[in-house]
């Protein structure tokens, strides 16, 4: 990570640190929103930036790990943060079972495969799977998460645990982006086979890809049911797929930064121009058509090299 | 003692057209093996048919001893046969050194937790890596450009890189797929010293060519194709004097008169 882009994320952590003394009540919750898409987005930037992979079912994996939670936590009275790594872990495991038959797709095939996935799993909500997800009503009566014996209700609060993921997200993907993982991740986005060819085993970490997005969708997913307290199927629809992918293309498909710019532009600028009522969705598409335009690569594309110079060692011993 | 390679009786057949008709050759340990042809000859269909990137519809490929039939391509580079591509294929968005990193990469096997938490087997890994990475760009001459982006270097220097790409992966076998291919001259003398240094490391090379100046010059083995079929297989002296060769090449008289 440079230096510059350390003290970007600094100055942004301070400045959401600080907003609960001068913001009230209801832009503290937009931004806790902005928080979790940026999650959503930083989790699909797994498989749709670094691995290339066009994903627009992502609300499913984030349904997923919401419901599992929600389920542990009303029926076994599990403390809802404890629920957060079994619901990525429910999600990861529902990644590697429905990315598996369809991976080996390309771009716009597996685009409509997994939109028809994110649909089943709704639908399979709304028709009360086993019982056990309230059918259309979804799942009420959610516990407040408790840290150390604290008991989180306000937004504020809500603010610093939902931030405080983020940047732990942004620090592990950051590691993750240099690393045989994440390089591995590219190379299937470049040049699958050459990928391939180099030694990739592709079909593995085109899995591998889905299975982290899936497990951080799924973690994120369980934050969102402990804050909202109830949820339900219309919260995971393809609505909320098609919003996370536009982020990470409109952010910078395989950058970090970017995709955070990017869930404050498509969450954060709609609240603020409330004023101008319907017709914001208008400016909205349009903004994303001149976008798409002028400037397809994103706000802050991916900077090509993350390997520094600093990393290769001088010129000297031969192979 | 038996080749390093042994192909048999290997076949291809893509709808109606025989692409490679019961080719057989040998590739012995350490030796540079030519394969050259006319266009449409099925050389490129012959890698192919080695790296696992088609499946042959007949006869056997051996290497050292191992069938390779039904494996993947990720698993017979990681046996230990490398290859370049004819279109060049880089990760054109990546900076040189992290496309010969991704050779690197079925040597390694740090997961996505190890880099996460940065262990120390994963860290010791990747300076490792590095390493090896500088050590093989500078083998082919490109130490210099390491942090430029693929599809900014030369044509003939994207050769050059995957070439290191491919030696990056611990071959002990490289398929060079018309190496020399867009190279003036003077690169392809450069090339030639590149191949025989390559042989120098104890990795047996085996290419496909059109420029025989090269073929004739860095080979000690040659293998002709046409249509398909092996049509002659030798020494350079013994295939240039070769009838069915020079008719392949040059026509028959019987096609001038």
């Amino acid at each position: 990570m440079s230096r510059r882009l350390l003290a970007g994320y600094l100055a942004v952590a301070v400045l959401i640190g600080c907003t609960p003394l001068f913001l009230d009540a209801y832009w503290v919750d937009v931004l806790c929103n902005v928080g979790l898409y940026a999650l959503l987005a930083l989790s699909l930037n797994l498989i749709l930036g670094d691995a290339g992979l066009f994903h627009m079912g992502h609300a499913a994996f984030y349904a997923v790990g919401a419901y599992t939670a929600a389920i542990l936590n009303t029926r076994l009275q599990l403390p809802i943060l404890w629920a957060l790594p079994i619901a990525g872990l429910a999600a990861a495991i529902f990644g590697a079972i429905v990315a598996r038959p369809v991976i080996h797709l390309r771009g716009d095939y597996l685009l409509i495969v997994t939109i028809g996935m994110g649909e089943i799993v709704r639908i399979a909500l709304v028709n009360d799977l086993g019982g056990l997800t309230g059918g259309s009503n979804g799942i009420f009566g959610i516990g407040r998460p408790s840290l150390f014996g604290w008991k989180l209700r306000r937004p504020d609060e809500f603010l610093y645990l939902i931030w405080g993921f983020v940047a732990l997200t942004v620090f592990l993907f950051h590691r993750l982006a240099q690393s045989r993982f994440g390089r591995a991740l590219n190379t299937l986005r470049e040049d699958e086979v050459a990928a391939e060819g180099s030694g990739v085993d592709t079909a593995r970490y085109k899995l591998m890809a889905f299975v982290m997005g899936a497990a951080w969708a799924g973690m994120t997913g369980s934050i969102y049911a402990a804050k909202m307290t109830i949820i339900s199927p219309e919260s995971f629809s393809f609505w909320e797929s098609v919003v996370v992918f536009v982020i990470v293309i409109l952010g910078g498909a395989g950058s970090i930064p970017g995709v955070i710019l990017g869930a404050f532009l498509v969450i954060g600028l709609p609240e603020i121009f409330r004023g101008l009522a319907s017709y914001r969705m208008l400016f909205f598409g349009l903004a994303l058509m001149v976008m798409m335009v002028v400037r397809p690569q994103g706000f802050l594309p991916l900077r090509p090299v993350r390997f520094r110079e600093a990393d290769v060692p001088p010129e000297g011993a031969a192979p | 003692m038996s080749a390093l390679l042994e192909i048999r009786e290997a076949t291809k057949v893509f709808g109606g057209l025989t692409a490679v008709n019961k080719v057989s050759f040998d590739v012995k340990q350490g030796q540079i093996v030519g394969l050259i042809g006319p266009n449409g000859a099925g050389k490129t269909t012959v890698f192919n048919l080695i790296t696992g990137n088609y499946r042959a519809d007949g006869g056997t490929i051996t290497f050292d001893g191992r069938s390779l039939a039904g494996l993947r391509t990720h698993r017979i580079v990681q046996l230990g046969i490398a290859r370049t591509f004819q279109n060049i294929r880089l990760f054109q968005q990546l900076s040189a050194v992290e496309n010969v990193l991704a050779g690197r990469h079925c040597r390694t096997g740090a997961g996505a937790l190890a880099a996460m938490l940065r262990l120390p087997g994963q860290r010791r890994e990747e300076r490792e890596a590095a390493e090896r990475a500088a050590a093989e760009l500078s083998f082919v001459g490109l130490r210099g450009q390491a942090m430029e982006l693929a599809r900014n270097l030369s044509y003939g220097n994207q050769r050059k890189l995957e070439i290191a790409r491919a030696l990056a992966t611990d071959p002990r076998l490289v398929i060079l797929d018309e190496p020399a291919g867009g190279m003036n001259e003077n690169e392809t003398e450069e090339l030639i010293g590149l191949i025989r240094r390559i042989q120098a490391r104890g990795i047996t090379v085996l290419l496909i060519e059109h420029d025989m100046s090269l073929v004739m010059k860095a080979c000690e083995n040659i293998v002709v194709l046409e249509y398909g079929a092996r049509i002659a297989m030798g020494p350079p002296e013994a295939v240039k004097q070769d009838r069915r060769v020079i008719e392949a090449y040059l026509g028959t008289d019987e096609e001038l008169a």
